[in-house]
Parts: structure tokens; sequence; C-alpha cells
């Protein structure tokens, strides 16, 4: 009996000093290095960029390298900033890790199909829109599925705290079946095997599924779109200097053509079709 | 800190916690219980397979174990328990539960098997002496006595197994650990505030049930 209590007090400080820890990085507003010499540098050090690893025709990782649209506006954004691809550090950002791995200057930037929202804007800033899509569905080629008002008694797929799960959710869930898994590529698996009728999320992720080679001729996007997903670049909060200097970076890549030039190498294979909205101007930064 | 709890319906994700932790748990003691039995049987063949059972589920990880019963048996070969038109949950949740029971199963074996070592063999012996069959022998003599030697080891594999739950989050089950994605996506400004009150919530169902289980491990004891 004797040792149980020093031993829990024990127990208790280094819990508590774990939590102090776990807590550094986020509260504390001031910048840890990197990001803001980086950025005044220009051109020396790295610059580590957060992407998705997982979504084909966004931004995948294969092999060593990474392809996709949002690589393509990434590396162009980084070259205007003055960074080589060889300073370019690609890190994997997870949907639900995405403003943490900012706050805490793990990475710079982030392009990984980043929707502009007003509860991320209280942690994060964005620049950007550079990318408008949309929420559709995909289906099996047979499917007589026409739009979300088709979804009453079937089973539809999506990705566990994504704004697309919350979306139908709030709007068209009543009598759909939702179920939520943690990568897309989980659902689309379960598509093609026939367990779900639907996979929902933007169209432009969901027509880079498509087209991948073991569902070609077997999935299509329905095409109707019926909501609109800006996708901007995630960045400090208040950084309205390094704001800028990308708002200034992608308009200059859609004035140049080479925008469309990377769209159409990276989407369009799928034969997936841009909505009106694109290319999108750029916000002002604040 | 309550607007956040019922935003995200955290207790009803907590309640599937629960239930997704008792309906494992009876399965893992059934199957366990088992693969106990086959381990200390006679019958080489039967202990080879306890053996195999606890030393192939035991190494393999928990994650790897719940996607496999999903995706392979579910989605693909499409085996299911309720009908194919059940809402997914259902399934998900089943397979969770199938998929828990079978990796806690090899736990609550071997802690069975720590608590078989408890009896005397005189015991068994006696049993034997008298005239009892071994089904008798195990079921009358051993069993009971070893139930109540290894509560405390039994208890440390149901508290693991509640906190496991939350691997069936990947699979689409609503529990607690979804229930957090969900928040922390949607709310990223209180993002502490959310990892304490999950971290409550576990703490609030595993602290009385390590107490419970250290008291009855006392007090059931067997005295020798």
């Amino acid at each position: 009996m004797t040792f149980r209590k020093p031993l829990a007090l024990l127990a208790g400080a280094v819990l508590a000093l774990s939590t102090a820890a776990c807590q550094a990085p986020g509260s504390t507003p001031a910048a840890p290095a990197g990001s803001a010499s980086a950025a005044a540098g220009g051109a020396t050090g790295n610059i580590t960029i957060g992407i998705k690893f997982d979504q084909p025709g966004l931004s995948l990782k294969e092999g060593a390298g990474y392809t996709g649209f949002d690589v393509e506006v990434a590396k162009y954004v980084a070259k205007e900033l003055g960074y080589s691809e060889s300073q370019i550090v690609f890190k994997e950002s997870p949907s639900a890790q995405r403003e943490t791995l900012i706050e805490g200057g793990q990475v710079q930037l982030i392009f990984a199909t980043y929707s502009i929202t007003d509860a991320r804007k209280a942690r994060v800033s964005f620049a950007g829109p550079y990318f408008i899509a949309g929420q559709d569905l995909l289906v099996r080629n047979d499917s007589t599925i026409k739009g979300p008002q088709d979804l009453n008694g079937k089973k539809l797929c999506s990705v566990t705290g994504s704004t697309s799960a919350k979306n139908v959710k709030d709007k068209y869930a009543q009598g759909t079946d939702l179920s939520e898994q943690d990568t897309y590529s989980k659902c689309v698996t379960a598509l093609a095997a026939g367990t779900l009728d639907a996979v929902t999320t933007d169209n432009v992720i969901l027509a880079g599924y498509a087209a991948q080679e073991q569902y070609k001729g077997k999935l299509k996007v329905v095409g109707a779109p019926f909501s609109t997903e800006r996708y901007g670049v995630g960045l400090k909060k208040g950084d309205t200097a390094m704001c800028t200097k990308v708002n200034t970076a992608i308009a200059k890549m859609q004035s140049s053509g080479e925008w469309q030039k990377a769209l159409d190498k990276t989407v369009g294979p799928s034969g997936f079709k841009v909505s009106g909205d694109n290319p999108p101007k750029t916000d002002a930064c604040s | 800190m309550l607007e956040l709890i019922r935003q995200y319906d955290i207790l009803s994700a907590f309640l599937a916690t629960i239930q997704l932790a008792l309906v494992s748990s009876l399965g893992a003691l059934v199957i366990g219980t088992f693969v106990a039995v086959l381990r200390v049987s006679p019958v080489r063949i039967f202990q080879f397979a306890g053996a195999a059972y606890v030393n192939l589920v035991r190494n393999t990880p928990l994650t790897l174990i719940v996607f496999f019963m999903f995706f392979c048996l579910y989605t693909l070969l499409q085996w299911h328990i309720s009908p194919m038109s059940a809402r997914s949950a259902t399934h998900a949740f089943q397979w969770g539960v199938i998929g828990l029971s079978i990796y806690h199963a090899a736990f609550v074996a071997e802690a069975l098997r720590s608590g078989v070592n408890t009896v005397p063999v005189g015991q068994a012996e006696a049993a034997r002496a008298i005239g009892l069959t071994f089904s008798q022998t195990l079921t009358e003599i051993v069993l009971p006595q070893a139930f109540r030697g290894a509560i405390a080891p039994l208890g440390n594999t149901m508290i693991a197994l509640t906190k496991n739950t939350t691997v069936v989050s990947t699979i689409g089950v609503a529990e607690a650990s979804y229930a957090m994605k969900n928040a922390i996506e949607f709310s990223p400004d209180v993002l502490y505030l959310i990892f304490f009150v999950m971290a409550t919530g576990f703490v609030v169902l595993t602290l009385p049930m390590g107490i419970a289980f250290t008291h009855f491990s006392r007090k059931l004891a067997v005295q020798r």
C-alpha cells in the first residue's frame, strides 16, 4: 500500500506533461522555423506541401513520384514562389489532419481537394480557389440512378468526416442508407462488387476513380452536380503575404493556359468535363 | 461542450461502442472458452488446433482481421448474416462484432488457460478418481475454478476490447471514434475539447470495469 500514492502522483504528472506537450504546437501562434524564412528567402531551403496520396487523377503517389491535377498546380505555384521542383517535399495530408498540419507548421501549403469553408477559416487561411468542383454520384454503368433524388432506399457510400457525407445527410439522406468508410477506394471497391449502389463526393474525385484501369467501362459519374466545392490552397492563418503570392501564381497559371493543360493531362482522360465556373477567379486575401 | 456532444450525437456513438463491446465480449468469451478447452484437452490434434488459433490470431493486427471480414467475406464473397437488403450499418456492425470476437477470443483463451493452470492437478485427479468423465471434470470441477482464477486477466481483455472497438470505424460502424472523426472535420476549432470529451468517455467506460474486475477477482478467488 505504501508505494501506491507516489506512483499515482507520478502517473498524473506524466499524463499532464504529455497533454501539455501535445497542446504546445497548436496553441502557440508563433510560427515554428520554416514557413516564414522560406517564404521570404525565396529559393533557399525546401517547401513542404501537403497533398493526398490516394486520389487518382488529383494527387496520387505512384512509386517515387506524384501525379494529378493538385500536384500540377502545387508544382506550378511552388515554381512561381521561387522553388525548383527538387526543393518541393510532398507530405501526405489526410482530410482530418489538414488544419493541424498547417497550424503545427509541418506543411506550408496544402493542395488536397481542400474545400473553402467558414469552419476551416477559423484555423487556417485559404488562397484560391483554383478549381470549382461539385458533389456528384458514381454508379455502376447499368444503374438507373440519375441524381440524388433517386437515392431513396439505395445504399450510398462516402468518407467519414467529409463535406459530401454531411451534405447528403443534411439534405438527401432521409430515405437513403448512407455508410461511411475511411477511404474512397473502399467505397469504390464495394460499389464495383455490388454491395453498394452509389458513391458520393466531388465529381472530379469520382472521375479519377472511374478512369482507373480496373473500373473502366464498369463505373460512371452521373454528371448532375448538386453542390459547389471551391478548392483552395490551405496556408497558415493570417499569412496574407503568402496568400497573395499564391493567388498571383494561380492567376498566372490560368492566363498562361498551363491550368487547362494540367487539367487535360490529369483528369481529362476520364472523359470528365469541368463545369462552367472554371477556371475560377481567386478570392481576395484577408 | 454539451453543444458539441449534442451536435455530433456523441452519446449514441458511445452507446454503439457499448453495444459493440458487450456483444463482442460475449462472442469472444464463447469462442475463447472453446479454444481454451481445445488447448487443455488430452487429444494432441485438438491441442495443436487450439495453439494454432491462438498464435495465428493473436499475432495478426486487429485492423487486418476486421478489414478481411468486411471486404473479403462481405463485400467480395457477399457472405451475410442479415439479408443483403439490410442497411449497410447493420452489416458493418455484425462483421465488426465477428472480427472483434475472433481476435479477442485468442486473448480470452490464454487468460482461461492461465486460470486452468491455477487449479491444482489434485482436483482433476480427484474428479477422475470418483469416476467423472473428461467433460464432467472440465465443466463441473476445472472450468468453474479456472474462470474464478482468470477474472483479472479476463477483465484486462475486456477493457482492451472496449478500446479496440475504435478500429471498426474503418468499416463504417458509427461508434465513438467515428463520431470523433466527424467532429474533428467539421469543428476543427475545438480540436482539444473533442479529444478531451472522447478520452473522458472511454475512461468513464473502462474505469468502472477495471474497479469491478479487481473487486470480483478478490471476492471470487478460490480460497486454497
